[in-house]
This record gives structure tokens, sequence and C-alpha cells, in this order.
């Protein structure tokens, strides 16, 4: 025992099939292989004396614990089958009062119930069972260097030697330009098949559904089914209203919608004109009326706590705060970048519409946009 | 009589002789202070804007100025008409008690005639939302899905998605609607109390409003489908629960079955070595 590199085997870590626990116990001072001197203070003291377990000194008692495990064990599997059951049986409606919650989805209820039935049984019969019956003899085990010795490594590195010496890959550099050459090819595969992901995106960012004269729709006016909704007239708004609105052109967009609408949602705020600072936003709305996109230029989550005195708009992903009275500029939390401003106007028959696209790309910013 | 004088000495007597006084106190102050009761509605509106301006004048005019032209304190009330006094009055937030970033709803000062003879004054005054009749605000089940897309488009953001309310800026927040009579939220809507937006009859038609209404009361009575609803708040009181109560609960499990040894008394272990010799 005292040289551990040349007994890399069980005996070392202190157990011994044959001498057993107790045998365990008498060599368990000596196992470190180290002269321990007179009067250390620090002296290995070695393992507690071994005690048995119930079930080890009494066959009914350790009877008894197996038939505990074997029921966790098949309670578990027939929770599992109740959740099975439950999954198709259970009415999607039904809802049962459970007492400290409330009313609840019985359903839900249910298959969260078994489900945490069975993986409860699954775990409590493991630790039953490794307490009760499963071997608790304790051992030391000795860690030994993971080096191999020295010998063993000279002959590797001579093996080594020797092989790239008979492969004769010095000598034929032909062969060993090839190989390197095609395994430097061999992962350029994975890059290529990348350019299936499609087609760049170009300048669709840098664009919306906006565009001059494109009328502006209330989002409170348009059918559950998107299809048809109403132009917002500036008189409709008075000071301090809030209409989040989309283009006219989202109401036959169809399969492209969602693609519109994630660049193209915009919000109207009407205010006392001279609350507005700026005179480029004053000059882009309309007699106090202004459009912003809606999008917040962090992370794209719809902006619209608007604050009708302060004239704030909050975002409530991470709360950005921008001022409606000075370009959208950010006064508050993550964002970078100001709330876009549709320049708008009213048409020939008094809607208001877009004076054109936005200036800057609205949403969050991204990698081409510098 | 006799018993009173001997337990007057007792040392509970002083704590009993000030509950007295200070329930007398309360009921003294409950008589005089409180609301009155409803009083019969025969106003002719002559009396009704007399009442009203009277009202206005001992209750608002310090604030909101003699005219109702505002000060530096409160805004003009001229063109808020009928519905912004029902509002604020209602729900107790008018009259203020102290100023802060907000004014929040308490018990109400006002019955409700008082409250209509102030509305009814204000909307003489320069037009503007009148108190919304009962049958705008009344369920209609019909409306409960599209009352639930316009909630979620114009109102969630602030109020949360089930009606819980939310933070604003500086203080300021956006109050549960969980509670809220539904002519004080149509009201809301009309007028756009203090922080909260305009949503006039031209931006959200009545029938709208009607419809979110009908969605919030409904949801009100709905069943937290998914468990417990941890006052709905979403993802945050979830995951705070489930980081703080749950992972403790794991945390003590395993330390009970650390803490409780599996192995033999002594007495069992020289019993079963007894037995054992006994073979």
């Amino acid at each position: 025992m005292s040289d551990e590199t040349n007994h890399p085997n069980m005996t070392e870590i202190g157990y011994d099939e044959e001498r057993g626990a107790v045998a365990v116990e008498e060599h368990g001072f000596d196992g470190h292989g180290e002269v321990v001197p007179a009067g250390d203070p620090f002296a290995d003291p070695g393992l507690e004396p071994h005690r048995p377990r119930i079930t080890d000194i009494d066959a009914k008692a350790a009877k008894r614990a197996e038939r505990q495990v074997a029921l966790l064990f098949a309670l578990s599997a027939a929770a599992t089958i109740g959740f099975m059951v439950a999954f198709t049986e259970i009415p999607r409606t039904a809802v049962v009062d459970f007492f400290p919650i409330g009313p609840v989805s019985a359903s839900n209820f249910a298959l969260g119930m078994l489900l945490g039935m069975a993986l409860f049984s699954l775990g409590a019969g493991a630790i039953y069972w490794a307490r009760t019956l499963m071997t608790d003899v304790e051992f030391p085990q000795e860690r030994h260097r993971l080096e191999s010795d020295p010998q063993a490594r000279a002959d590797a590195a001579a093996e080594w030697k020797q092989g790239v010496e008979d492969s004769g890959i010095k000598r034929r550099p032909l062969i060993r330009r090839t190989l390197l050459g095609a395994l430097t090819v061999l992962p350029l595969p994975a890059l290529w098949i990348l350019r299936d992901l499609g087609p760049l995106p170009g300048d669709t960012l840098r664009h919306t559904a906006w565009k001059a004269g494109e009328r502006i729709v209330n989002n409170n006016t348009v059918s559950l089914d998107g299809a048809t909704g109403q132009g917002v007239r500036p008189e409709d708004l008075t000071i301090g209203s809030l209409v989040t609105a989309r283009p006219q052109s989202a109401l036959t967009a169809g399969e492209d919608f969602n693609n519109m609408m994630a660049k193209s949602a915009i919000l109207l705020v009407r205010m006392d004109p001279a609350d507005i600072k700026s005179k480029q936003e004053r000059d882009w709305g309309y007699q106090g009326i202004v459009a912003f996109s809606q999008i917040c230029t962090h992370v794209g989550c719809p902006v619209t706590l608007y604050e009708q005195q302060t004239h704030h708009m909050l975002c409530p992903c991470h709360q950005s705060t921008f001022d409606l009275t000075e370009d959208g500029k950010v006064i508050f939390g993550p964002a970078a970048r100001s709330l876009p401003q549709l320049p708008i106007t009213v048409d020939a028959d008094g809607y208001l519409v877009a004076q054109r696209d936005f200036d800057a790309p609205v949403g969050p910013s991204f990698w081409e946009r510098g | 009589m006799k018993s009173l004088s001997t337990r007057r000495r007792h040392p509970l007597a002083a704590f009993v002789v000030l509950a007295l006084g200070l329930a007398f106190a309360g009921a003294l102050f409950a008589a005089f202070v409180s609301p009155a009761a409803d009083a019969d509605t025969g106003e002719t509106p002559a009396q009704q804007l007399a009442n009203g301006k009277a009202l206005y004048i001992s209750s608002c005019s310090t604030c909101h100025g003699m005219n109702a032209e505002g000060s530096s304190l409160g805004p003009s009330l001229v063109g808020v008409g009928g519905a912004s006094v029902d509002f604020q009055v209602s729900t107790g937030r008018m009259p203020a008690k102290q100023l802060g970033p907000q004014v929040q709803a308490k018990q109400t000062v006002f019955n409700a005639q008082q409250t209509g003879d102030m509305a009814a004054y204000i909307q003489s005054l320069g037009g503007g939302p009148g108190v919304p009749d009962s049958s705008l605000y009344a369920l209609d089940d019909s409306k409960v899905s599209l009352g639930g897309v316009l909630f979620r488009q114009s109102c969630s953001q602030c109020h949360n998605f089930a009606g819980e309310g939310g933070a604003l800026s500086d203080g300021k927040f956006a109050p549960a609607l969980t509670q809220t009579d539904p002519k004080a939220i149509y009201e809301a809507m009309l007028t756009g109390p203090q922080n909260m937006p305009v949503f006039n009859d031209k931006v959200m038609p009545p029938a709208e409003k009607k419809a979110i209404i009908s969605y919030l009361v409904t949801s009100r009575n709905e069943p937290n489908y998914g468990g417990a609803g941890l006052g709905r708040l979403g993802p945050v009181s979830e995951g705070l629960f489930i980081w703080t109560v749950g992972l403790i609960a794991l945390l003590l499990f395993a330390v009970w079955i650390a803490a409780h040894t599996t192995k033999a008394s002594a007495e069992r272990v020289a019993k079963a070595a007894a037995a054992k010799a006994g073979k």
C-alpha cells in the first residue's frame, strides 16, 4: 500500500471482498502511504466503526423495506398510467374547487398532481432503497496520480516517433499537403449549407408599410377578422387621447399581416401643441396630433404606457421611457434610440394619412444599421 | 350600583372607560360627519345647479378656483363634463386630501345626489362628456371576446392583462380594475383621469367601451386554469414563489432526509446478536 502508483487496483481503495468491512476498518489507518510521525496533532482519525442498520440485522425489517420500495415504484407506475388516462378522459372545460387555490382546471390539476406523484414516488423509492437496503459500508477511496510513469511516457513518445517515421509523411510532401488540404476543406460544407437560410433581409428592415398618403386606421374600429376598419379624423382626437393604429394596407395584408405589423404599428397621441418642444415634431404632426412607432427601440415590445400629463411613453417590458414632447427621445431605461416619429398630414377626405415612411428604421437596433 | 363602585378600582377599569369614551366620540363623529342618506331627488334643475354650485364653492374651489378656472393646485374644470366629476367624486378621489404623485381612491365624501348636483353644475360651465346612462355599461355576454382584444390592445399595458394594475413612473400607478364599478370604468375611459389617456366616443365608440367592461367583469369570475393565480401578475410572482418557497421546501426536505439516521440502536444490535447466539 505504501507506493500508490504500483497498485492501481481495488485493494488500494481500501475495500476487499474477501476480508469485508471489518478488514477495511483495520487497515483504514495506514491507507495513506505516509509514515505518521509520533504525536502528530493532525493524525488521520480513520473511519468510525461501522454500525449496522436495522435492515442489516433484522431480516423481517429488510423484507418490509423491500416491500415499501416496491410499493413506491408501483405507485409511480400507477400515477404515470393515471396521467395518460386523465389526459384523455377529463373534459377540457371541467373545473374543480381546490381549497387554498380556488377554482382550477380539473385537467391541469390532475395532470400536475399525477405527474408529480409519479416522479416523487420514483425518487422517494430510490432514496429509501439506497438508505435501507443497498450496502452502507464505509470505505476510503484513495487518490493516485493521474500521470503515467516516466517509462510508459517515454515508450509512448518513442512509438509515436517511430510511427511518423514509418508512415513516411516527412519524405512524401505530396501526400502530406493533399491530406492537409482535404482536412481544411472538410468543414466548409457546414458553412456552405447556411446559405439556404434564406435571402438576406436587404433593406426591408429600413422600410415599413407606411408611404405617402397611406391612411391611418384606428385599431379600435378594426373588426375581429381584421378585414375592416375606419380612418381617424383629427377632430376625433381630444387632447390627451391615445389611439393605436395600423396602415390601411394591413386590412388586406393576409398572410403578410404579422410581418407588416411588426414594423408598421403606430400610436397617435394628441397634446397641446404648446407642450411640444421640438419644431420638427410639430411639423411632422398635425395640430398637436403626433404619430410614433409603437415598437420599442430596445427589444421591440409595444410601448403603450402613455402618461397624458407628463407625455412620457413607457415600455412595459423594461421600463424604457420616451419623451413624446421632444422627438421621442429616451429619458430612462435601456433603449438606446429615440422612438421614430411618423410624419403625418390630412388627406382630401379629412382623414389622417402618412406624409411618407419613417425617416429612421423602427424597432430594435440591428447589425447592419451602424 | 354597589358592584360598579367596587369594580372601579379594578386594574382594567381605566381601559374600559377609555374604550367607552372612544366609542362614544366615534359614534358622535359618525352621526355628524358621515354622508347623509340619499334624500329625495325631487330637485328642479335650477335647484340642482344652485346646490351643485354651493357644494363646489365649499369643497372644490380652493384648488379649482371660484369659477372653476383652475389654479396652481388643480386644473380648470371648464369643459371636463359631468362624467369627470362623477368619476372623481364617486370613487372618492375628489376632494383630494393630500398632494402626491397621484390622487388615490378612498372613502367617498358626498352621496349620489350631491355628486349629481356638482356634476350638473360643472356640466353647465362648458359642456363636455355627461354622466353615462346605465345602459351604456350594462354587461353584454356576446361582446366579451371583442372586449378582450380591445383591452389587450389599449389597456393591458398599464392595467395588466387581468386588470390587476401596474406601476408607472415616479410613484404613479395604474389602479387595479378587479373591484371597480362598471360606471367608473366607463367614465375613466371617457374622460382620461389624471395620467390615463382619453378614449373618447370617437376613437373608442360606446359599443366598444361596453365590450371592454363586459370582458373585465366576466374575467373577474374566471377560474385560474393553471392553478394558483398568485395575483395574476405573470412570471414575476410565479418565479418569485417557486425560487423562494419551492426551493426552500426542497432544501428542507433534503436536510430532513440526511438528518434521519437509518442505523440501528445499540440495544437493537445487542438483541439481534443475542438472538443469533441463541440459535
